[in-house]
């Protein structure tokens, strides 16, 4: 006997997401999902926002890793709430993960939630989170070529940081050929060449970050703390 | 991984609701536009049918061309992810049609 289903797969995914969605949206919070290879900076490219934002909005974030607490702890002791989500294998995160995240957090209390994702440029693509924003991370040793390589990450984005821009003069690293093919595969989300770890060039991302969350709060800074 | 898992339990349910003891076949349609590889997508569907009313099924993937409509002069056209610029007018203004499906079809079962 043949069933005729025609459902999307990730159906139960993006019905969590909604779910996931609504909570944060009556909580006034933005959330924004930082996805990159492993290895590229997305803890200190956390830890570089959080020291830019933390006066202006109360941040938490939510740690995605296969095994371990490490980045949740490095986090912690910054002093900012921060869950840790094991995945036990899964290569990305998902918007149950999410979920479970959440009932640990406060969020009537927050303004950001910062996103870990799993270091991987292919599935966390895949899966909407209920977050505001999809943000990617590229560093400069990746390579110029890593958007013919993973184009969906780039497409689905919102904005790309280009970190470890302090080591361009040491890599091969063509930056005209990597904004003409992003410009390609994502024309409306902005470039930001930065390095986490010096702080240049980090203030042109929190801008855009803030604008963000205001726009999303519709209008209006919050006292944080 | 996830999204095998997300066919696997949309057609357990659809057997189940219907009585079926058995799944025989699986067809899903997956958009070209998408991160899905498919040795990837049938080595976790190897892995995830076992002990499922799925464990004899057969994976049977319908691949789904990039295809999108001209916002300016209304051409439809096959693009690949690289170069979506219209062919009759320039434009690279476009709205995709398909090619980013990620969608159970049908099974067959028993």
């Amino acid at each position: 006997m043949r069933i005729d289903i025609a459902k999307d797969v990730l159906a139960r995914n993006d019905a969590l997401a909604d779910e996931n969605r609504r909570r944060f949206a009556d909580a006034g919070v933005f959330v924004v999902d930082l996805m990159a290879s492993p290895g590229a900076g997305k803890t200190t490219t956390i830890l570089a926002t959080i020291a830019a934002l933390r006066d202006r909005y109360r941040i938490a974030v939510i740690e995605g890793d296969i095994a371990s607490r490490v980045d949740a702890e490095k986090i912690s002791e910054h002093g900012i709430p921060a869950v840790q989500i094991n995945t036990g294998g899964a290569c990305h995160l998902e918007s149950a993960m999410i979920r479970r995240a959440i009932d640990q957090l406060d969020l009537d209390a927050l303004d950001l939630i910062i996103v870990e994702n799993v270091g991987n440029l292919v599935c966390p693509t895949e899966f909407d989170l209920g977050e505001h924003a999809k943000v990617m991370i590229l560093s400069v040793p990746e390579g110029h070529d890593k958007p013919y390589k993973y184009p969906g990450i780039f497409e689905i984005s919102e904005a790309v940081i280009l970190n470890k821009y302090d080591t361009r003069s040491v890599f091969d690293f063509d930056e005209d050929e990597f904004r003409s093919v992003v410009g390609r595969l994502n024309p409306r989300a902005p470039i930001f060449p930065m390095s986490a770890k010096t702080g240049e060039g980090v203030e042109a991302w929190v801008a855009w970050l803030s604008e963000r969350i205001e726009s999303a709060q519709g209008g209006g800074s919050h006292d944080a703390r | 991984m996830g999204i095998c898992d997300g066919i696997l339990t949309s057609a357990v349910q659809a057997a189940t609701e219907s009585g079926a003891s058995r799944i025989e076949r699986i067809e899903v349609s997956i958009g070209e536009l998408t991160e899905v590889m498919d040795d990837a997508l049938r080595f976790a569907f190897e892995a995830l049918k076992e002990g499922t009313m799925a464990e004899g099924a057969e994976l049977v993937v319908h691949y789904v061309e990039a295809r999108s409509q001209c916002t300016e002069c209304g051409a439809v056209f096959r693009h690949d992810r690289f170069d979506p610029k219209c062919p009759e007018c320039g434009s690279y203004v476009i709205t995709l049609v398909q090619g980013r499906e990620l969608r159970i079809d049908a099974i067959d079962v028993e």
